[in-house]
């Protein structure tokens, strides 16, 4: 998921004798009692951090994801699917402001942010890592990404933290047109000739698996659920989420005449719902540390886009200086 | 080398609906009413292509705030492209299957983004006169076009305050952006008088009342640069020599990549739909 806990490591250090036991307490009360912690509020150095880490990266996430996306608006088959997909990566540009936003709140600046970003000491979400070569790969981007991206999004309104909370609602609002025009490209090739029969399919083998990645490692192996879910940052464990985007979007794919791309995938009545293949975790884990096929073309083209920027941003800040002292004297 | 027989007016009238459903590389077909059309395919192609150059920067800006304000841009140049050549036929054919000797866009949309400051210099020139033409558009005879001018001159106006202001504040800011702005200014500049041009096709439309004729907003336009250029502490160009021929499919050689670019789908794949 855009925002999945990556590391394999505990991050929450134990805490220290410089937070006092009493405005612990009073905090966890709070959170346990669904109320939103505020920025000016006391909270505890492992939660700000934990926080900063989570939103940071989702906010990177939305940024980085405007590339493969970006990577077919100038080659959008029609007006009308021009117009849509550069509404959704401007969607999404602005999904990543607000989040940049909400993370500012905890002390951090947008610099810093960005600056972990190039450095490769955040992550973003390993969907990204992947090309996009067809158009058929925009329509799997909006069905598969954006409908994995809501079902973790949803929850994340109810999220302890206030400003994150309420960057959520803005975004989940954006979120289900992302999805069914996606899902609507998908089903116009699905029905199409048989060369866009075949960019569909191949499209959805190579967006599946990705996709179900982006939940994040499988519970046993995701050792600050337990913390984060006490602390009402995430609602549900990543097993719970990727069972649940399984079970509605396999229906989704047979009602396209599309094959799901894993022989174990059968409907399991005791449990109602879809058991389905292990996912493979070592392309998981390669991918999270910087390993995906275009990882590096992503990596680049933020840093070249940032350092290509430099001048204007600083012409912006001199400009301003200037007008300022005139408006002064 | 042996005669061809001669064109029988029955197989001029299939030749006829064949081209009307798009043909590739037929010439734009101009039912009806020719000046109209032609003018349709102006203000569309405009808006068309600098739409899509815009959209080239769509994950690259120096900003996030700056990718969100070209992507709006981009989109509304778009939305207006598409009205525009759906009341001249079928946009999409016309976006897709056309060649570059079918486009009536003007040079100036046409040139590549080069810079941030070329595009802003570029969309400060292009956005003045098309904020000023769509003013008066909006009282066309044609109520179409006056619908579809009257809306987008609301949005116009948006694209030249924010161009306006990148100028100023690239043009008064560093040492460097002022002269990546000089740069750009040298580019975008020649191809200002191409804007002001009025050919045969066009003064019929203007005769009508359909087009507005472009001379009568030069002086505005003129001192609008002026006043924004002052601004940016930048003086305006000396004029140079017209390149023209946009208006009659005499491009420069960048359109036929970008078309290249934006038609490789439904010119791969034509008897499919998206
Ligand atoms: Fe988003
Ligand atoms: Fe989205």
């Amino acid at each position: 998921m855009y925002t999945t806990e990556l590391g394999k490591q505990p991050n929450v250090k134990p805490i220290g004798p410089a937070e006092d036991p009493a405005l612990l307490e009073a905090f966890e009360a709070r959170v346990a009692a669904d109320e939103f912690i505020e920025p000016k509020d006391w909270m505890p150095e492992a939660y700000r951090r934990t926080l900063v880490r989570q939103i940071s990266q989702h906010a990177h996430s939305e940024i980085v994801g405007m590339l493969p996306e970006g990577n077919w608006i100038t080659r959008a088959p029609s007006l009308r699917r021009k117009q849509i997909l550069l509404a959704k990566v401007q969607d999404e540009a602005g999904h990543g402001l607000y989040l940049y936003c909400a993370a500012e709140t905890l002390g951090t600046s947008r610099e810093e942010m960005i600056e972990a970003l190039h450095s490769g000491k955040a992550k973003y979400s390993t969907i990204f890592n992947y090309p996009t070569l067809t158009w058929a790969d925009i329509a799997a981007i909006g069905w598969l990404v954006d409908g994995a991206a809501i079902m973790n999004q949803v929850p994340l309104q109810r999220t302890s933290y206030g400003p994150y909370a309420r960057a959520m609602v803005r975004v989940c609002k954006e979120e289900s047109f992302h999805q069914r025009q996606g899902y609507e490209a998908m089903t116009e090739l699905a029905n199409g000739t048989a060369a866009q029969k075949r960019m569909a399919q191949d499209a959805f083998n190579r967006w599946w698996w990705p996709s179900l990645m982006m939940f994040g490692p499988p519970d046993e192996n995701s050792p600050n659920t337990a913390q984060s879910m006490r602390w009402r940052i995430k609602r549900d464990t990543n097993d719970e989420l990727r069972q649940k985007f399984v079970d509605i979007t396999v229906p989704q794919a047979e009602y396209l005449g599309l094959t799901v791309p894993d022989s174990a995938l059968k409907w399991n009545d005791d449990k109602g719902g879809y058991d389905f293949g292990e996912v493979d975790w070592d392309e998981f884990y390669a991918v999270v540390r910087g390993e995906g096929p275009v990882a590096r073309e992503r990596m680049t083209a933020r840093r070249e886009a940032w350092e290509q920027g430099a001048w204007v941003r600083e012409a912006a800040a001199a400009h301003e200086a200037k007008r300022r002292k005139r408006a002064a004297a | 080398m042996p005669s061809l027989p001669p064109i029988r007016p029955e197989d001029e009238a299939v030749a006829e609906k064949v081209r009307l459903h798009g043909a590739f590389d037929a010439p734009a077909e101009l039912p009806h009413d020719p000046a109209r059309t032609e003018y349709l395919l102006r203000l569309g192609d405009d808006a068309l292509i600098l739409g899509q150059r815009l959209s080239e920067w769509c994950g690259h800006a120096p900003s996030v705030e700056v990718d969100l304000s070209l992507a709006n841009l981009s989109l509304d140049l778009i939305g207006q492209a598409t009205l525009f050549l759906g009341e001249a036929g079928d946009a999409d054919q016309l976006a897709f299957k056309r060649d570059v000797l079918d486009f009536r866009n003007c040079w100036l949309v046409e040139q590549p983004n080069g810079d941030f400051a070329r595009t802003m210099v570029r969309h400060l020139l292009f956005s003045t006169w098309q904020h000023l033409l769509y003013q008066r558009l909006s009282a066309s005879t044609d109520p179409a076009i006056a619908g579809i001018a009257a809306k987008g001159a609301k949005e116009i106006a948006y694209h030249r305050e924010l161009a306006a202001e990148w100028v100023v504040r690239l043009g008064d800011g560093t040492e460097e952006s002022r002269a990546r702005t000089l740069d750009g200014l040298g580019w975008c500049w020649r191809f200002v008088p191409e804007l002001f041009e009025v050919d045969e096709q066009l003064a019929d439309a203007i005769a009508r009342g359909i087009a507005a004729d472009p001379r009568e907003i030069e002086p505005e336009w003129r001192s609008s640069i002026g006043a924004v250029l002052g601004e940016a502490t930048l003086e305006v160009p000396a004029d140079t020599r017209p390149i023209l021929g946009g208006r009659r499919g005499h491009h420069s050689e960048h359109l036929g990549h970008l078309l290249a670019i934006m038609q490789y789908l439904p010119r791969t794949y034509p008897d499919a739909n998206w």
